[in-house]
């Protein structure tokens, strides 16, 4: 009841923090109201989720505090796209992990669990390796032109299809192998995804990429029958979603062309 | 499973409302806090690991732990610079 409670609290103030950073006034405000109902989120879980490996999990807090921290307080305002994207691809991961694993613990499982499973990872994986390559674009360790890689095309539609079948199969015959299989797909699309995106265009697929991770956070909600992502993970998913068409109408372009341009346009960069 | 059907359904209508008034300059501390908000894997990768039973469950666990951390602390402080270099 209390730990419902403190969800909900948690989620209006996500909402008001969605809310304020849309208006230049208190886009500050909301960034902190956001933060504060993450920690009360974090702590409820903590305080009342937790059977064993408390510490463990204190330890790993630790650590992704002492590596979050100094990497947002250190980047250049310049580089702050490319790091962005990497705060998103670990998020994605992370995703992906918590459906692998609640997979591993729960044996017999319904099919909408295990559907929302193999969504989770597919979807988090794409965030994830799609992420890395956003970064990589940015910071200029790779081409920031579209890269056509041979048959790219017809490459990523057959990731896209092997992914349906694993799903589909996955959900019929729930094994683990399946399951890191179609993780590994999921980073092969992601990939593939992004890398025909050239280098102006790569902010708005982090966006994107942003409103998947959101997706695999609500999908992995009903993974572990928890209120608080799924309506954390949704109001990203959706709000990434218009916030990723508003970003393409105001550089004049449909998503459609930022995404897929690459394929009808003559010039091609070298591959690598 | 109907009610988590419907908590999802108006959580897409209320993700689009939130937003769609917003100004072109917030575009991307929008995107950012966003971010940051997704972090809230941390709240699920937290109950895993707490009861886990298997050595792969606890190492996947604290591993979606450590990321998701990351993406909580480093997404919120990350906006922060952004909106404070609006400020001046």
């Amino acid at each position: 009841m209390i730990v419902q409670l403190m969800y909900l609290v948690a989620a209006l103030c996500f909402i008001l923090a969605l809310k304020g950073l849309s208006s230049p006034k208190y886009a500050r405000y909301g960034n902190f109201i956001g933060a504060f109902g993450m920690l009360v989120a974090v702590v409820t879980a903590y305080v009342h989720g937790v059977v064993h490996n408390g510490l463990w999990i204190l330890i790993a807090v630790a650590l992704g505090v002492a590596v979050g921290i100094p990497a947002a307080r250190s980047v250049k305002m310049t580089a702050i796209p490319q790091m962005v994207a990497l705060f998103n691809g670990v998020g994605g991961a992370a995703a992906a992990l918590v459906a692998l694993a609640e997979f591993f613990a729960v044996p017999d499982s319904s099919v909408m669990f295990r559907l929302a499973t193999v969504l989770t990872v597919l979807i988090g994986s794409v965030s994830f390796s799609g992420s890395v390559v956003t970064f990589l674009k940015l910071q200029e360790l790779m081409t920031t032109r579209p890269v056509l890689l041979p048959a790219g095309q017809q490459l990523a539609i057959a990731a896209g299809v092997s992914s349906v079948v694993l799903c589909a199969l996955t959900v019929v015959t729930p094994t683990g192998l399946l399951l890191w299989l179609l993780a590994a797909i999921g980073l092969a699309l992601g990939v593939l995804f992004v890398l025909p995106v050239g280098g102006a265009d790569v902010p708005i697929a982090i966006s994107l990429l942003n409103a998947f991770t959101g997706l695999a956070v609500a999908a992995s909600g009903y993974v572990l029958a928890n209120t608080l992502l799924i309506v954390a993970g949704t109001l990203v998913g959706a709000s990434g979603t218009i916030l990723t068409r508003l970003m393409a109408q105001a550089m004049g372009r449909s998503l459609a062309n930022i995404l897929f341009g690459a394929f009808k346009a003559a010039p091609v960069a070298a591959l690598g | 499973m109907i009610d988590l059907l419907t908590i999802f359904v108006l959580a897409v209508f209320v993700g689009f409302e939130v937003v769609s008034k917003v100004s072109t300059i917030l575009h991307t501390p929008l995107m950012s806090g966003a971010n940051a908000i997704h972090g809230v894997i941390l709240v699920g990768a937290i109950l895993i690991t707490g009861s886990a039973e298997s050595t792969l469950e606890l190492v996947l666990g604290l591993l979606a732990v450590f990321l998701a951390t990351v993406n909580v602390v480093g997404g919120f402080v990350v906006t922060d610079r952004m909106l404070e270099m609006f400020r001046k």
